[in-house]
C-alpha cells in the first residue's frame, strides 16, 4: 500500500535542490502554487512548465517518479477536466447535446486546469522527494514562529509534528504485527463485502489505539524524566542555514513572477 | 558514616483507585555515592513505583525523599531530575528524537545548554556507548539493545549523579542485554556514577554492591549479592530466579552431595568443583 504512494516520500541525494534550505523550498513551493493561478494564456503556462522542468532537472531525480506521483490523482484530475470541458460556455461552440456543450473556452479551461494540477503535483512531489520529513518539520516550526505573537503554540505544534514523524515507522511495524497476529487467529482483512471489511478492521484498530495510548504515556514519562518542561528556555540542536543558493532561489522566483505578469497580457 | 546521596524516609504510596493495598508501604532506604544497588522482586512488588518516586515522577502519599540533602518538592523537582537520569523498559517508547543524535540532544535542549556545548556532549556520550557510527540513523533502523544504549547516552550526556535503570534490559535479547550492562559498568567505573537497577535479570543483579528484595511494597531483604543469593530456595519461593551456580548447587544437593552454603560465582563454583574431589 505504502510503496505505491510517491507523495510524501523522500529520496536521498546530492543536488542543488536537495541542498537547499528547507524553509526556502517550502515557501517556494507554496509561492509556486499561488502564482500558477496568475497564468491565463498558453505562453504563461509554457513558462511555468519550463520552470518546473528546469527544477526537476536540477534535482537529478528521474521524471518517472513525478509521473508516478500524478498517477493516483489522475482520475480526480480527469473528472475535473471533463466537468470543465462539458459545462463551461463561451467562445465558439463545437458540439451541443442537452445541457452538455463543448466550446472553445471549455476546452481551454480544461487544458489549463489539467496543466495546473500536474504542475502543482510536480512541484509538491519535488518538495517531498528532496526534503527529509524532519527538515520539513524544522522549516514549519521556523515559519510558524512569528505566530507566537498571537499565542499560537508554535513549539508544541512542531514537537507534535516531529514526534508524529518519528513514530510513523514504529506504528507501521506495529500495525503489521497486529495484522499478522489477528490473521493467525483467523481474521480476514480485505475479504468480503464493505460491511465485513469494516468489521475486520476493528480487531486491528482497537489494539493499535490502546498501544498508542500506552506509548504516549511511556513517552511522556520519559520526556519528563529527561527534564522536558515545555518550550520555554530550550535551546535547539538542529539549526537551519540560509546559504547563497537559497538567495538564488528567491531571485529566480522574483524573475519568474515578473515574466509571468508580462506574459499575462 | 558517609552521607547518603539519596534518602527515602517512610515512603508510602497508593495508586489512585486502588483501595486495599499500598504500592509502597513505609519504605526507608539510603543510597550512597558510587553504589550499584539492585532492586529485585516479582511483578507488582513496587520496584518501579519506588524508582519513580525518587525523581518525583510519582509523589508519595506520605514520607520524604532527599537527594543530596535536598528534599524533593514541587520547587526542587527539576533540579533533582537533573541529578537523576532514568532509562526505561521499552526502547521504542522513550526515543523522543527522530534520529540518534537528536534523541541524545533532547535532554540537553531541555536544560538550555548552548549549541556548541551540545555538539561535543552529544558526540562524547555516543562515543561512550559506542554508538558514534549511528549518529544520523533513525530509531526504526536500530536494534533494541542499540536503542537502549542511545537512551543511556541521552542520560549520561546530562552528566547525572545517579542513573536509574527501570527494567532497562527486560525487553532485550541476551546479546543486547549484555551490551547494555557492559556499557553501564564501563561508564560507572569511568565517572563514578551511582546506579540503581531495577531488574528481573539475576546476572544484572549479581553486579550490584547491594541487592534489595521487594515484596508487596516492602523491602524484605537487603544484602550483598552473595548474601541474597545464598538463600537460593527462598528466592525461588518469592518467584525470583537464582544465578546458575545456585541452580547447580540445588541440583547437587538433591543428589545428596555436600555443597558449600556460601554464594559462589561461576568461577568460584568451578574452583570448588575441581578441588572438591567429587568422584561420582
Amino acid at each position: 500500500m505504502m510503496n505505491k504512494l510517491i507523495l510524501g516520500r523522500y529520496i536521498p541525494g546530492d543536488s542543488f535542490i536537495h541542498n537547499l534550505d528547507p524553509r526556502a523550498k517550502l515557501v517556494a513551493s507554496f509561492y509556486f502554487i499561488a502564482i500558477i493561478f496568475l497564468c491565463n494564456n498558453f505562453a504563461s503556462f509554457g513558462l511555468m512548465f519550463a520552470f518546473t522542468l528546469f527544477a526537476i532537472l536540477l534535482s537529478k531525480i528521474s521524471v518517472r517518479f513525478f509521473i508516478k506521483g500524478v498517477k493516483p490523482l489522475i482520475w480526480l484530475i480527469l473528472f475535473t477536466v471533463i466537468l470543465q470541458v462539458l459545462f463551461s460556455q463561451g467562445g465558439e461552440v463545437y458540439f451541443k447535446w442537452g445541457i452538455f456543450t463543448i466550446s472553445e473556452w471549455g476546452l481551454k479551461n480544461g487544458a489549463y486546469i489539467f496543466i495546473r494540477f500536474v504542475l502543482i503535483i510536480f512541484m509538491s512531489t519535488l518538495l517531498t522527494l528532496t526534503t527529509p520529513p524532519l527538515s520539513l518539520a524544522d522549516a514549519i516550526e521556523y515559519l510558524l514562529r512569528p505566530l507566537k505573537a498571537i499565542k499560537f503554540p508554535a513549539h508544541e505544534i512542531s514537537l507534535m509534528l516531529s514526534i508524529a514523524l518519528r513514530f510513523v515507522p514504529t506504528l507501521m511495524d506495529e500495525t503489521e504485527k497486529i495484522m499478522n497476529a489477528q490473521r493467525a487467529r483467523g481474521v480476514d482483512f480485505g475479504e468480503g463485502n464493505l460491511m465485513q471489511k469494516m468489521k475486520a478492521i476493528v480487531p486491528l484498530l482497537i489494539p493499535l489505539f490502546v498501544s498508542s495510548f500506552n506509548r504516549a504515556e511511556d513517552l511522556a514519562i520519559a520526556m519528563e524524566a529527561r527534564g522536558y518542561q515545555g518550550g520555554e528556555g530550550r535551546t535547539k540542536y538542529r539549526v537551519l542555514h540560509w546559504e547563497k543558493n537559497d538567495t538564488f532561489v528567491v531571485i529566480g522566483f522574483a524573475i519568474l513572477t515578473g515574466l509571468l505578469i508580462w506574459l499575462r497580457g | 558514616m558517609e552521607t547518603p546521596l539519596i534518602e527515602l524516609k517512610n515512603i508510602t504510596f497508593k495508586y489512585h483507585g486502588e483501595e486495599e493495598k499500598n504500592a509502597l508501604n513505609d519504605v526507608s532506604l539510603n543510597i550512597y555515592p558510587g553504589e550499584w544497588v539492585a532492586l529485585i522482586g516479582h511483578n507488582g512488588s513496587g520496584k518501579s513505583t519506588l524508582a519513580k518516586t525518587i525523581n518525583g515522577l510519582i509523589v508519595p502519599n506520605a514520607g520524604d525523599i532527599f537527594v543530596k540533602g535536598e528534599k524533593v518538592t514541587e520547587e526542587t523537582l527539576w533540579d533533582i531530575r537533573r541529578m537523576i537520569g532514568m532509562v526505561f523498559q521499552n526502547p521504542d517508547n522513550q526515543f523522543v528524537g527522530s534520529t540518534v543524535e537528536d534523541d541524545v540532544a533532547f535532554g540537553l535542549e531541555n536544560q538550555g545548554v548552548p549549541r556548541e556545548d551540545m555538539l561535543t556532549r552529544v558526540k562524547d556520550a555516543l562515543e561512550k556507548v559506542r554508538m558514534s557510527d549511528f549518529m544520523i540513523k533513525e530509531p526504526a533502523r536500530l536494534s533494541g539493545g542499540q536503542k537502549q544504549r542511545v537512551a543511556i547516552a541521552g542520560v549520561i550526556a546530562l552528566r547525572p549523579d545517579v542513573i536509574i535503570l527501570d527494567e532497562a534490559t527486560s525487553m532485550l535479547d541476551p546479546q543486547g542485554r549484555k551490551e547494555v550492562i557492559d556499557t553501564i559498568r564501563k561508564i560507572k567505573e569511568e565517572s563514578n556514577l551511582t546506579v540503581i537497577s531495577i531488574t528481573h535479570d539475576i546476572d544484572e543483579a549479581a553486579y550490584a554492591n547491594r541487592v534489595l528484595v521487594m515484596r508487596e511494597g516492602e523491602i524484605i531483604q537487603e544484602g550483598t549479592p552473595g548474601e541474597i543469593f545464598s538463600h537460593g530456595e527462598e528466592l525461588i519461593e518469592l518467584g525470583l530466579d537464582v544465578p546458575f551456580p545456585e541452580k547447580l548447587k540445588a541440583a547437587l544437593k538433591e543428589r545428596e552431595i555436600d555443597v558449600p552454603d556460601t554464594y559462589l560465582t561461576e568461577e568460584g563454583m568451578v574452583d570448588w568443583l575441581w578441588t572438591s574431589g567429587l568422584n561420582k
